[in-house]
Order: structure tokens, then sequence, then C-alpha cells
């Protein structure tokens, strides 16, 4: 074939964490910190309940927004947790994952040369998103003197007479950053000046460590103008059976069930069934890996106290985001050093947008024993550059 | 805090202070402390090992005993409970509810030491009615840990 493929396509950026991962896939007897997923098991009864899905024969197309049944069950879990209700009939969707969420979104809400902010460091799939819909990326850096969280001056700037959604990615994949009410109060207040939509990605709401989480939904006026977008792959450790969900307005709702039942269908019943269960029996189990996870956070961060590394204290998700600035490396050079000389693997803060450059992702998903062992290394490792730094 | 130092210490209780302080976000001094004063309330009631004796040339054979017993005026199974269990070679006792009285866990070095026991020792008391003798043939999990686990890490080694 010789016609060229789509421009769009061709154009996009290959993930810096692709990159990576093809570097790290070489070294067969390396640690990784490199994962984006919860090492634990999907808890046994929600797989019992998958399973128990299959062998009563239930392997046919859910309705395209979802069982109604899970639905009902979202629906509940948002009102106790934020307390604002979505009507399970029509404000609420059931997705491929989080992802599918954050694609069928922005493509309910782009205009072509419509203009989406979106705060970086954050997840890779933003930006190529908002380009295949159409929209023009306007990156906004966020900076770690303020905990990498969005601050209102900087999306003041961010915004043109173009602007129209937001996409709010707290807490943060890849610093760990949260955004407490204060903080939400005062970005709602520009949106509703600025008349935007706000795409909140809460993948990760499940797993915060100073307060429970607070979503922008929960500000005056907003419930109206944002698409909250969840699922159960961080809070259930179920990535694989690939589910999320979108609340929002009817409006909104209505028009990304149309791109879904066109381009999905519905998402997989098997895992709506477990989902339902995960739903209605599992806050213990999330209460319980939040807890591991903290634990393990708190380890990390006193590994850095004591080998001296600089690194804000993230309060969300499973990452921490030190700063490896002092050893005058790219992020891209320091990972990949590393990892040759350690066998450690952790993933560049640049695969996160250019403000992750002099950070470092180093995910927690990991046993403790692993951790101690990975940052064993990571101490000697930091020491002998700081020796060779002293040297010249 | 408490709650979260059980279920550490109910996994490892080898983890050091130090550590334990670390991971709960506390002083050493704070965990020190907690821990004593656990040990005094008789919280936290031993530190034990959990040992999969089969990998060993060490024979052991475990026995579960349901026990139908006549309870006593006054006492109720306490006092039968408290003859059982201060035979060395039982483990554990437990009154149960259902159709018999007690749970009477036992380990020996061979089946004809159960026996024995059994026939010598646990069915000559006064108030015990009857005796139903079970023999562990595999452990699968034990308090909480799956024993002969060995599974590898098969996530992806990055993902974003």
């Amino acid at each position: 074939m010789t016609k060229p493929l789509s421009d769009k396509v061709l154009g996009l950026k290959p993930s810096g964490i692709r990159k990576f991962f093809d570097i790290v896939s070489e070294m067969k007897d390396a640690i990784s910190l490199g994962v984006g997923e919860p090492d634990f098991d999907t808890p046994w009864h929600i797989r019992d309940e998958g399973i128990y899905a299959l062998e009563k024969g239930r392997t046919f197309y859910t309705s395209n927004a979802g069982l109604r049944e899970l639905r009902q069950e979202i629906s509940g879990y948002i009102s106790r947790t934020q307390g604002v209700y979505y009507v399970p009939d029509n404000e609420i969707l059931v997705t491929v994952g989080g992802s599918e969420a954050i694609d069928i979104g922005l493509r309910a809400i782009i205009n072509p040369g419509d203009e989406v902010v979106i705060p970086q460091p954050s997840y890779v799939s933003y930006e190529p998103c908002a380009v295949l819909a159409n929209a023009k990326p306007v990156i906004v850096n966020l900076k770690e003197e303020n905990e990498f969280r969005l601050k209102p001056d900087e999306l003041l700037n961010a915004i043109t007479d173009k602007t129209k959604v937001l996409i709010l990615p707290y807490p943060n994949n890849p610093t760990g950053a949260i955004m407490e009410s204060s903080d939400l109060a005062a970005i709602a207040e520009i949106i509703r000046e600025k008349d935007l939509y706000v795409i909140s990605d809460e993948i990760y709401s499940a797993l915060t460590y100073k307060d429970k989480h607070v979503s922008i939904i929960s500000c005056e006026g907003m419930k109206e103008r944002t698409i909250l977008i969840n699922g159960f792959s961080k809070a259930y450790a179920m990535t694989g059976w690939r589910l999320g969900y979108a609340c929002g307005s009817c409006e909104i709702i209505s028009q990304m069930t149309k791109i879904h039942q066109y381009a999905i269908m519905c998402a997989p019943t098997t895992s709506q069934y477990a989902a339902v269960e995960a739903l209605k029996n599992g806050d213990d189990d999330v209460e319980i890996m939040r807890q591991s996870y903290n634990q393990r956070r708190r380890f990390l961060m006193n590994a850095f106290k004591e080998m001296k590394l600089e690194c804000f204290e993230p309060y969300g998700a499973f990452y921490v985001f030190p700063s490896i600035k002092e050893f005058g490396m790219t992020s891209e050079e320091f990972a990949t050093k590393f990892l040759r000389e350690e066998k450690v693997a952790v993933v560049p803060g640049t695969a996160f947008g250019e403000s992750g450059e002099g950070f470092l992702r180093i995910s927690y998903a990991y046993s403790i024993d692993n951790l101690k062992q990975a940052m064993d290394r990571l101490h000697r490792f930091i020491t002998r550059l700081r020796a060779e730094k002293e040297k010249q | 805090m408490k709650e979260e130092l059980l279920a550490i210490l109910e996994k490892n209780s080898r983890i050091d202070f130090k550590e334990l302080a670390v991971l709960l976000g506390v002083s050493e001094e704070k965990v020190l402390e907690e821990i004593s004063a656990l040990e005094k309330e008789g919280i936290i009631c031993g530190y034990h090992t959990l040992i999969n004796w089969e990998k060993t040339s060490i024979e052991k054979v475990n026995a579960l005993i349901e026990v139908k017993v006549t309870p006593q005026r006054g006492q109720g199974f306490d006092r039968i409970a408290e003859r059982i269990y201060n035979y060395p070679e039982v483990r554990a006792v437990y009154l149960i509810s259902g159709s018999y009285d007690l749970l009477v866990t036992l380990e020996e070095k061979t089946l004809k030491e159960i026996a024995n026991f059994v026939s010598d020792k646990l069915s000559t008391l006064d108030s015990v009615l009857s005796t139903a003798t079970h023999f562990i043939l595999k452990k699968y999990k034990d308090h909480g840990t799956i024993i002969n686990q060995n599974r590898q890490d098969e996530r992806e080694v990055v993902s974003p």
C-alpha cells in the first residue's frame, strides 16, 4: 500500500513509557518499580462473582450504558462518598476502563479547534486523546513548589476564548499529588466564571492518605459541568477487567453513550457482574489495600529522607515523585543509568510531560521487601553519583 | 494505630521497632510503648513461627478431635477445657457451637501417640461423652498463609 495513513495518527508521539519498556524488557533480572497497577489480586469474592456470572451463562451484551444494577451501585457509591446524586438511568455510563471514558468524553465535548487545558505531569493519554478529538491541547506545567497542584493563576493563564474543557487529574499519576477542598473551590470558581467543562479523572480516588478524596462535583454548580471519571482498576485491583465509568449531566452522557454504542457496544459483561460485587461488598478490601499502600508510601518517604533525596510528600495514588535535579542529568539519563548499573526500573518523569523533567516516578505497588531492595540499590547508586560529582 | 499495628504484627512478628515506626508514621518510642501495653493487657499473647514441617525430616502428625462433653454446674465448659488444654501435646482447644462442644487439636510424632492420647487420656475424663478424631493429611493454608505458594509477578514491568 502506498497511500499514507492518517496524518493525525502518524503525528502522535509514541509514549515515553513504551520506549523505556523496551529497554527494561531486555533485562531479565531487573527489579521494576515501574508499574501503574496494583500488586494485589482482585479480592476473591469479586473474582468469584465473575466466575459465577460465567457459570450462569451470563455471556451476552448488556445494555449500552451498562447493567442497571451496576449503575445503581455506582450512583450509590458516589452519593455516599461525595454526597452528589447521579440518576442511574441517564447520568451514568459504564465504560471499558477509565481510558475509554477519557476518549469519548473529549470526543463528546470538542469541536475542531477547541482548546483543552491539560495539567502535566499527568497520565499519558490525555494529550493524544485531545489531538484525536481535533482539539488543541494547552499544557499547564505544574510546579513542585505547589506540590503539583493546579493553581488558579496557572489555570487563568492557560485560558483563552477558545478554551472548552479542563482535564483535572487528581489524585495524580505520576506525582501522587492531590487537590483539597479549598484548591478545588478556587478552580471551580474560574470554571463557572469562564463557562468551561471539566473532565475529572478520579481513578485513584480511593487511594488517598490525608483526608478522604474530595471531587470537584461537590462544588456548587459543578455537577452539570463535569464529566466524572472513575473505575475499578486501582481501588479494587481490577486492571485486567477493563471497567470504568463516566458520570455527568444527562445531556453529556447521552452523547457519550452514542459514541460508546457505536465504538464499543458495551463493557465486558463478566466484569460488570464482578463490579457489582465490588461496590456492594468491597469497602473492607479497599481499606486493607489502602493501608498497605500507605505503609509503603511512608517507607519510601523515610528512605528518601535517609538518603537525602528531595521529594515532596504525596498524599494520593501509589506513586512518589522524587527530584533528581542535584545530579545534573535528565530524567531519562538517570533512569537509564540506574537501570543499567543497578538493575532497577523507574520511569523518567518526562514520560508524563516536559514538566516531569528532573523527576522520577516510583511506584509503590510492590511489597515492602521489594521496595527495600530497590531503595538499597538507589542509595548505593546516588552515593556513587555524588562521589563522582565531588571528584570533578 | 493500634489496629494497624496488630495487623502488621499478626503477619510479621519479627519486624523491628524502627521499621514499624516508619510504616505507621509514628515514633519508635510510641511503638515500643504501644507494644508493651498490648503485651501487658494480654492482647498480644505470643509470637510464633509458622513452620512447614513437611519439608523437614521431622515427623509430625496433626489431628482434630471433636469432643462432646457434659458441662459442669457453675463452671460450664471451662473446667473440662482446662483439664484438656493442660496436656502439652494439645495445641488448641476451642468451644464450638453446633453438634459437638470442644474442638481439640493435637500434635504428636506418630499416629499411635494420638490414638493413645484419645483412648487413655481424653476419653477417660468423666465429663467426656464421646470423641471423633480426624487426621490432617495436608495443610494448604495455615494462619492465613498459603503453604507452598510460589508466585511470580506477572505484571508488565513498566506501564503507564
